[in-house]
């Protein structure tokens, strides 16, 4: 009953999928970015994991979660900034209504 | 319904944040009796590292499910919360303890709190509840479990070039020298892109006069 790098593999893919599904299913642009977060957290175990497993003693799979960690961080900042923006303009965060370049 | 998912995502993030709590204190004892500093939160190969795995593992995919499930966006994000939560228990079950803390601060506690600033800033519309119709529901229901089964038997079936080994996990000593080492050029360019992002989002969210 060894917990083996598959078992996280598979986790990490569950974890994405439904991501996929969030990003595919909501219009609110709030929740689509939920679903990026869920997909990059699964990117960042599959890196931690593979790092565990097949490359102990390098550490690229735990300082490439760091970098995704801070890039996860500034992506959300960027987006939440530009849903304010968009909400000022159309006073919804519906994605099918933001269809237009000249706000 | 909606009620009994409000109050399993509490349920589950409080058993969440407890078993968190017990692996973070766990492997200070492990760092307090081991001189070399190299920290281990979780024997591996043992039976408490396969109970926590599989607990983890039901919560990580049960928060994903909810995330994905639940029509209400606050509630889309208490569910992350759990996910999140999991995630960091999952790389304390890596070894990867100085990941973990990231993860809970950074984030559970500053990203999530973003996210759910923005919830309240743009909720007080006409259209709060946006529906996608059910076609689509259907299909991306469709393609996503094709694509979970694809992945599921790509990845029971693969054999990895490597030792499958596992050793002591790493320092946080040895994570700063790498990083400040061998990973200085990623890192002096990601201190660069904070500042442009922190600019970038004052400039975007500014009130206009």
């Amino acid at each position: 009953m060894t917990i083996g790098l598959t078992h996280y593999l598979v986790v990490a893919a569950v974890m994405f999928v439904t991501g996929l599904f969030t990003m595919m299913t909501k219009r609110n642009a709030i929740g689509i970015l939920i679903g990026v977060e869920l997909v990059l957290n699964a990117a960042t175990v599959n890196f931690v994991a593979f790092d565990r497993y097949l490359g102990p003693d390098r550490l690229d799979g735990q300082i490439t979660a760091i970098f995704v960690i801070v890039l996860a961080a500034a992506e959300a900042a960027l987006a939440v900034g530009i849903c304010i923006n968009v909400y000022k303009n159309l006073s919804t965060v519906d994605v099918d209504r933001a269809n237009s370049l000249r706000g | 319904m909606n009620d009994m998912m409000h109050i399993s995502a509490r349920s589950f993030m409080r058993l969440v944040a407890a078993v968190g709590c017990v692996l973070l204190f766990s492997s200070r004892e492990t760092i307090a009796s081991d001189a070399s500093g190299v920290t281990t939160a979780v024997a591996p190969g043992g039976l408490l590292e396969a109970g926590l795995f599989y607990f983890v593992a039901l919560a990580a995919v049960v928060s994903s499910l909810g995330v994905c499930l639940s029509r209400d966006i606050v509630r889309m994000a208490v569910w992350l919360f759990g996910a999140l939560g999991s995630v960091a228990v999952m790389y304390f079950l890596l070894a990867a303890n100085f990941l973990g803390a990231i993860q809970l601060i950074v984030y559970a506690g500053g990203t999530l709190i973003l996210l759910v600033f923005g919830v309240m800033l743009t909720s007080k519309s006409p259209w709060v509840k946006f529906q996608c119709p059910k076609i689509e529901m259907l299909l991306a229901g469709v393609i996503c479990s094709a694509l979970l089964g694809c992945l599921c038997i790509v990845l029971t079936e693969a054999t990895w070039a490597g030792s499958m080994e596992v050793v002591p996990g790493a320092s946080v000593k040895v994570i700063g020298q790498t990083l400040l080492t061998k990973y200085v050029v990623p890192f002096e360019v990601a201190g660069v892109l904070l500042m442009i992002v922190m600019v970038g989002a004052a400039h975007l969210a500014r009130q206009e006069d």
